[in-house]
């Protein structure tokens, strides 16, 4: 595991590079910088509205940016270099690229028409050409360890939002993304559920070097899983710091603000 | 009671071309559907072009018109049809410039969210298009499909104008030849109910089938 004080050492994987992105007349980044070192487990905290999901649509090519760069793995996500210069990359570049990157939604987003297996494999066997017996296998191994096994043939109606989450989690795996990106997996769900998503994730976070990046309002969850925590407001980041430091020692106005509110809303941190 | 037993084969041999006429424009309205529905929504403006052209071209005017184009026009153009292939051409362009749209909005009312999970996993256009989109597309634009097929179903006998027997023009046959009115037109007024009926039944059993699973029900 990598930690934040040594990103000088090791190249970074991701690197955001002043991106602005506007809504309109609204600019929701605003000239947004930072870089993640491989095997990183990122949390993205701060107020509604902050820019949190909107910064992980971007890297997953999910919304277009207005300017800024982003580095991915050593490539520019949205750019490609021709004679010398840098210009707006092509959809066969974003395919490329998209490789290196896998997303789990608040609202799961499975496919309701395939199977629990199938929504596993469907990708694997498209984009990577994998046999369907090998996807198969693969997938099977996921969902043991997501503990969905038994339901690989059911339906995704037939689940609860935290089997569903835990089968969008597996199914996100199966492509092998050297990063994942998870908004806010847990906030759809009851509260009884929640538990169950956050062991898996857990358990991912410590038996992988996958760099992730997650955006939770579980501030007792992402001390405990995170290596960093970076605080949003208004489309910056505002401080950013290791979970000790963020939670208990928050140098900035804001972050000590919002603290106070998720306390005062009842959280433990 | 012999007469008429002759009399029911010609109006059955009529419900045959009736069929016939049903099934393979169904198939071409069905193949135009998808074309132009799915046309309407490509990223390529010529193509949306020609296929808004065609929509509204053939949804702006009347079906007989486009059938006596099919059958007397185009064969000064160089193209003779016999009357079935005339027939068969009108009813499927005209149904399917109405079913294009069921499909255009069929596949609008897939949840954008579906669509970020085809680009969160990497699929390109055509394989979230043909392994996501369309297959939940498709139970939506079933029931509407079902209407236009009964639609087409109905608009079969304007083939008896180019003289094509189907069967109201078999009908027509009949009540010159026995001064009967009542009769044939009682009888193909029940064979188009009845094939109605079963076209319809057939797409609910299809639409149900299809569901199958969705509704987290197990059947
Ligand atoms: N497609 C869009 N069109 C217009 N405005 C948008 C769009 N997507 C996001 N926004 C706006 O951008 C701002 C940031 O949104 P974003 O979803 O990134 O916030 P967030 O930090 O994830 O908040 P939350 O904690 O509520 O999920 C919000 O004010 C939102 O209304
Ligand atoms: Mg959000």
């Amino acid at each position: 595991m990598v930690l934040a004080g040594e990103i000088g050492v090791v190249q970074p994987i991701i690197k955001v590079d002043r991106i602005s992105k506007n809504f309109g007349a609204f600019q929701c980044l605003n000239e947004l910088s930072f870089e993640v070192a491989p095997g990183e487990k990122i949390a993205l905290i701060g107020p509604s509205g902050s820019g949190k999901t909107t910064i992980l649509r971007i890297l997953m090519t999910l919304e277009t940016i207005n300017s800024g760069h982003i580095e991915v793995d050593g490539d520019q996500l949205y750019h490609v270099e021709r004679n010398g210069q840098l210009v707006a990359a092509d959809e066969a570049h974003l395919h490329r690229m998209r490789q290196k990157i896998g997303m789990v939604f608040q609202l799961f987003n499975l496919f309701p028409h395939k199977s629990v297996l199938d929504n596993v494999t469907l990708a694997p066997i498209l984009t990577k050409k994998m046999k369907r017996a090998d996807a198969e296998r693969r997938g099977m191994e996921l969902l043991d360890m997501v503990g969905m096994a038994d339901k690989a043939k059911a339906m995704p109606a037939q689940l609860s939002g935290g089997q569903k989450q835990r089968v969008a989690i597996a199914r996100a795996l199966a492509l092998s993304p050297k990063i994942m990106l998870f908004d806010e997996v847990t906030s759809a769900l009851d509260p009884e559920l929640v538990e169950e998503v956050l062991n898996v994730m857990r358990k991912l976070a410590a038996e992988t070097d996958m760099t992730m990046l997650l955006v939770t309002h579980e501030m007792s969850f992402a001390n405990d899983f995170a290596d960093r925590i970076l605080f949003f407001d208004g489309g910056r980041i505002v401080e950013e710091g290791k979970p000790g430091e963020i939670f208990r020692h928050p140098k900035q106005e804001r972050t000590q603000a919002f603290l106070k509110k998720i306390i005062a809303a009842g959280q433990r941190i | 009671m012999d007469q008429w037993s002759g009399y029911l084969g010609l109006i059955l041999q009529g419900a045959w071309v009736t069929i016939e006429l049903t099934i393979l424009g169904s198939a071409l309205a069905l193949v135009m559907a998808f074309l132009a529905g799915l046309g309407r929504l490509s990223k390529l403006a010529p193509l949306r072009w020609l296929a808004t052209a065609y929509i509204e071209f053939f949804r702006g005017t009347s079906i007989f018109v486009q059938l006596f184009w099919a059958y007397f026009v185009l064969p000064l153009l160089g193209v003779p049809l016999s009357p079935l292939q005339a027939g068969v051409l009108a009813l499927g362009l005209n149904v399917g410039a109405y079913a294009a749209e069921v499909v255009r909005g069929a596949v609008l009312s897939v949840g954008k969210e579906q669509y970020e999970a085809c680009v969160a996993l990497n699929l390109n256009r055509w394989q979230c298009m043909r392994h996501i989109i369309l297959p939940q597309a498709f139970i939506v634009m079933l029931p509407t499909f079902g209407n236009n097929a009964i639609e087409l179903l109905k608009a079969t006998a304007v083939v008896s104008l180019i003289s094509l027997a189907d069967m109201t023009f078999q009908a027509q046959v009949v009540r010159s030849q026995t001064g009967n009115t009542l009769i044939p037109f009682a009888t193909i007024l029940l064979l188009y109910f009845a094939m109605a009926s079963a076209l319809s039944w057939g797409v609910r059993r299809l639409e149900r089938k299809l569901a199958r699973g969705l509704d987290g029900v197990r059947a």
